[in-house]
């Protein structure tokens, strides 16, 4: 069943989306949030699990501490107030994949609250533009099982043989992060949707409490939008599209939930109050749960657990402790290495921010670190079709490449094999200059021979330089570096030659 | 009957670590007596012949090497709503018929860690529900003084076994009342401890903020030995007390009331109360001034709320830890009549239909309901004001007093079914009990007597016993054990010997 849809530009000529952003982060404690299981990603099904988070009954939960100090830095790096006394709550529904048949959350006492965070989006032109987005709240609570629905055809319940359920992740620590509703003008809104999953991608990496990957479900967003009419302040029903898992996906599912919104509104039709399934193949959503006020979980405060207060010593602890927020570190990296607005885009649009730090770290030059990681090895990386991270080389690797240029012990073109030498897992650099037996000769007996044999070769050119035109000793310096096979120090050359000749 | 059944587990310690039993014997001994009266009984739902005499062997060794504690080798009775390994654990529900758990409680992995060997398991109100034991899944348990009567609930299993000699010890737990009140109806010592004290790992919840395990015993002292092993803190239990076992051993071999302050609470006695069990009340406290304590009435007037607020919170609690009993993990499943291709909803309300009792179902839909939103405030909400209500009273009380007493029960033992069709009578039997579990404080019950059973009533008992609740503050269990086992050597002093002794010996009763 397809859908009606009205062209989003066309759609917001006459309609404002308003969003509302719900962000499940896994975090990655070693262990579970109430219990002592493993967390580790893709072992056997079934296999890490206990009493506690396969709900036998008599089983008691405990809470994970490391889980609460997660929880406390992620609300203190989205500027949110810290819960002095805090409960988790019990959110009470039947579904197979939940063990207990309620889910441990939090509900009216969140531990982290009332805070806000700024998001950059940049245009095509390179120009970017800030928008705060305001935090109502982020919460602990307890991932479900998996449930895979076998036979049928669509890979959902409805239809399906039968259903297995894999409790490994049935109590792995989540952190739920709801931002306010977002108001941005109406274009920019699918940009900013993803802008923002992607900055609590880069802020909760920064922290390292999650593995923050979209792909493996460790950063899972859900996407609430509604539209009213321009100029009214008439909010419209919402839907609620399910697990979107990946950036893109997130402005997709913007894009697509507005025209469909606005298709059914200009047919004078209502939303139906919902949850959407995201098609990653076409970007389309289809309808999921019907949802209403009437869904009652009855919550209540979770009798088996103490309520979590964490002191205010602690909290201050941990916002000493914090890392520098991304957007302050880009600009304070921008300012320090001097690079342009364009360089520091392109830098961080390759995904090379953090290598291009860890190089110059390492002693290289900003210029030297970019290059080499937007030029040369992006290059590779792009040929082999990965990301850069992902290239069999450090970033003290390639500074320490770099030092052997600098040193005058390779060039650059030299410096591409000790690359390949490198990546193959030869050694270090200077393993790979020796092994391979790269290093450039500055040595003037050998040298001398070479530029006697290209003056001899090239008497024209040699004579030009006797008569002050000495911009012909590039042609003899490319006579020498072609017999000595590229290995020839072009700066000694260039004096042996002029040496001779003048 | 062999005498060693009738030894308290004090006594039983004593014998075997004097060499003059075993606890190989002992258990045999018990084995022997729940083969020959629990067909009558109904205390145990299951018996572990094997895996008691082994335990025993392994503790007679434990001694051999010296390296006992004061209770090993004294065989104990656990009520079926603990994990066990190696032994099923129902809690008297049919959903969980059969179940074997791949995992100790703590408390019974403390018990297996002091060497006292497990004769099985006692027979339950189904997930505790119950103040009679009838609603049990298994069939009702029968009170040892009348087997026309109902032993109390939802612990009667672990109080009639005690009470027929069948265990010297056994465990219980008590959400409402369902340690002490079959300890009054039966004629034994129950102690519900302070809520924390003891851990709650392993026990299948029916409501988590209130329910608390406890010995079930013969003597305060005995109860007071059980207490210290099965108490301490648990990091399994987030709810567990962080603090060492209040020292009730030592309290319970003290003994002594002089110049203690004791609380009569105004609103748990008189009205409501039938008028022999506030003649033996009277006389028990009438004994304790007599040894020197000060006794003085006390009000605690949103007590009366603590009936309406209960059965607010532990079915919202109950309703909630209850969904787990879904089919799809363990436990019974049943597939729905008349339907292909069931889905897990259908087969997930199949299975709770057909496998909780009415009970259960009642409470469940109280619970549920209670939780709805547009109703939380009104009802859970305002119960839990009552529970800091009563909170505040029993502080305030405990200002001018140390400790408080009270009937356990205003009625004595019913004929069986005669309160089955009627909840609200049956829920009314815990008035004095619940207010504990709603503020957490420890309560005992003991044995102050007989009364004599109305005319005209049913069964073979000409009289009844009757217990009288003690409650401190928390922490404080301690003067609980002081206070009741000075009563208790008053009474027997008076009575020349133990009040079961009187109770009817079950030889060749029948099956």
């Amino acid at each position: 069943m397809s859908d009606t849809l009205v062209p989003f530009d066309e759609a917001i000529t006459r309609y404002d989306p308003v969003m509302g952003l719900e962000v499940h982060v896994e975090l990655n404690t070693a262990t579970k949030m109430f219990c002592g299981c493993p967390t580790e990603f893709g072992a056997e099904p079934n296999t890490q699990t206990c009493p506690v988070c396969l709900a036998l009954p008599g089983a008691l939960p405990v809470v994970n501490a490391k889980a609460v100090e997660s929880a406390i830095r992620i609300g203190l790096a989205l500027n949110c107030q810290i819960a002095e006394y805090c409960r988790f709550a019990r959110k009470n529904y039947f579904y197979p994949d939940m063990p207990k048949n309620f889910q441990t959350s939090q509900y009216d006492e969140p531990i982290a609250f009332d805070g806000w965070t700024d998001v950059e989006v940049t245009d095509d032109d390179g120009t970017s533009q800030t928008f705060r987005i305001e935090i109502e709240r982020a919460h602990m609570e307890e991932d479900t099982g998996k449930s895979l629905h076998v036979g049928g055809s669509t890979g959902r319940i409805h239809g399906a043989d039968y259903s297995l359920v894999d409790y490994n992740r049935a109590g792995i620590p989540l952190i739920e992060i709801v931002t306010r509703t977002i108001e941005v003008p109406a274009h920019k809104a699918p940009a900013v949707a993803r802008a923002y999953v992607n900055h609590l991608r880069d802020l909760i990496g920064g922290l390292g409490v999650s593995d923050v990957r979209m792909d493996q479900g460790s950063l899972r967003a859900d996407v609430n939008l509604s539209l009213k009419p321009k100029g009214s302040d008439q909010l419209g029903t919402r839907s609620e599209t399910k697990n979107v898992n990946s950036f893109r996906s997130v402005e997709r599912a913007v894009r697509y939930e507005v025209s469909r919104h606005a298709a059914i509104l200009d047919a004078g039709e209502k939303v139906v109050q919902e949850t959407r399934h995201f098609h990653e193949s076409d970007g389309s959503t289809s309808s999921g749960r019907e949802k209403s006020d009437a869904d009652d979980y009855r919550y209540f405060p979770e009798p088996d657990l103490a309520p979590v207060s964490p002191s205010r010593e602690w909290v201050e602890q941990l916002r000493a402790t914090l890392p520098e927020p991304p957007a302050q570190r880009r600009a304070r990296l921008q300012t320090e290495w001097g690079f342009s607005d364009l360089d520091m885009r392109d830098t961080i649009g390759a995904g090379a921010l953090d290598l291009v730090a860890a190089t110059i770290e390492a002693g290289a030059s900003p210029q030297s670190a970019r290059k080499w990681w937007l030029g040369e090895l992006a290059r590779r990386a792009n040929e082999d079709g990965v990301d850069l991270d992902a290239l069999a080389i450090t970033p003290a690797q390639v500074a320490g490449i770099q030092a052997l240029i600098d040193a005058g012990r390779i060039n650059d073109k030299l410096a591409r094999q000790v690359f390949d030498g490198v990546i193959a897992g030869e050694g270090t650099p200077k393993e790979v200059v020796t092994a391979r037996g790269l290093e450039v000769v500055s040595d003037d007996g050998a040298l001398g021979a070479a530029v006697d044999q290209a003056i001899a070769d090239d008497p024209d050119a040699a004579q030009k330089i006797r008569d002050g035109k000495h911009q012909a000793v590039g042609a003899l310096i490319g006579s020498v570096m072609k017999q000595m096979r590229g290995q020839a120090d072009a700066g000694r050359v260039r004096e042996l030659i002029l040496e001779r000749l003048t | 009957m062999s005498e060693l059944t009738r030894l308290t587990a004090d006594q039983a310690a004593q014998a075997i670590a004097a060499g003059q039993t075993s606890s190989v014997e002992l258990t045999r001994a018990l084995l022997d007596r729940i083969d020959a009266v629990d067909g009558a009984v109904n205390a145990f739902l299951h018996v572990d012949t094997d895996g008691a005499l082994a335990a025993a062997e392994a503790a007679d060794a434990q001694r051999a090497a010296g390296d006992a504690t004061y209770l090993t080798g004294v065989p104990i009775a656990v009520k079926d709503v603990f994990t066990t390994i190696g032994q099923p654990t129902t809690c008297g529900s049919r959903i969980l018929e059969g179940w074997l758990p791949p995992y100790d409680a703590t408390v019974v992995a403390k018990l297996r860690a002091a060497g006292l060997p497990i004769l099985g398991k006692t027979n339950m109100d189904e997930f505790a529900m119950g103040s009679s034991t009838e609603h049990s899944a298994y069939g009702p348990t029968r009170n040892p003084w009348d087997l026309a009567r109902i032993p109390g609930g939802s612990g009667g299993g672990s109080a009639a076994a005690v009470a027929a000699f069948e265990a010297p010890l056994a465990l219980g737990t008590d959400t409402g009342g369902s340690i002490r009140q079959p300890g009054a109806l039966t004629g034994t010592v129950g102690v519900k401890p302070t809520y924390g004290g003891v851990s709650r790992y392993g026990l299948v919840a029916m409501a988590s903020s209130l329910d608390q395990a406890g010995p079930v015993t013969r003597t305060v002292l005995d109860a007071a030995l059980l207490h210290e092993v099965i108490g301490g803190h648990d990091p399994l239990d987030s709810t567990s007390i962080d603090a060492p076992v209040p020292a009730v051993v030592a309290a319970a071999r003290r003994a002594d009331v002089k110049g203690l302050r004791i609380g009569l609470v105004r609103e748990l006695q008189g009205e409501g109360c039938e008028s022999a069990v506030q003649a033996r009340f009277d006389e028990a406290v009438q004994l304790l001034t007599e040894a020197g304590a000060e006794v003085v009435e006390v009000s605690c007037p949103s007590f009366v709320h603590g009936i309406a607020a209960y059965y607010l919170v532990m079915p919202s609690e109950a309703s909630s830890n209850l969904a787990r009993f879904d089919a799809m993990r363990y436990g019974l499943r049943v597939a729905p009549e008349g339907v292909n291709d069931p889905s897990a909803e259908q087969v997930m309300a199949a299975t709770r239909d057909a496998g909780f009792g009415d009970e259960v179902k009642r409470r469940i839909i109280l619970g549920t309901y209670a939780l709805s939103s547009g109703y939380y405030d009104a009802y859970y909400g305002s119960a839990q004001k009552v529970r800091t209500l009563i909170a505040r009273d029993f502080a305030a009380a405990f200002d001018q007093v140390d400790l408080l007493v009270s009937p356990t029960s205003p009625v004595t033992a019913w004929p069986l079914g005669e309160k089955s069709d009627d909840p609200l009578a049956m829920y009314l039997a815990d008035v004095a009990t619940i207010p504990a579990n709603l503020a957490g404080v420890p309560g005992l019950s003991l044995p102050i007597g007989l009364a004599p059973v109305a005319n005209g009533a049913s069964g073979a008992a000409d009289a009844l016993p009757v217990g009288m609740q003690f409650l401190a503050p928390a922490t404080a269990d301690d003067r609980l054990y002081n206070a009741a086992a000075a009563l208790e050597a008053l009474l027997e002093d008076r009575w020349g010997g133990p009040l079961l002794d009187r109770a009817p010996t079950l030889e060749g009763a029948a099956r």
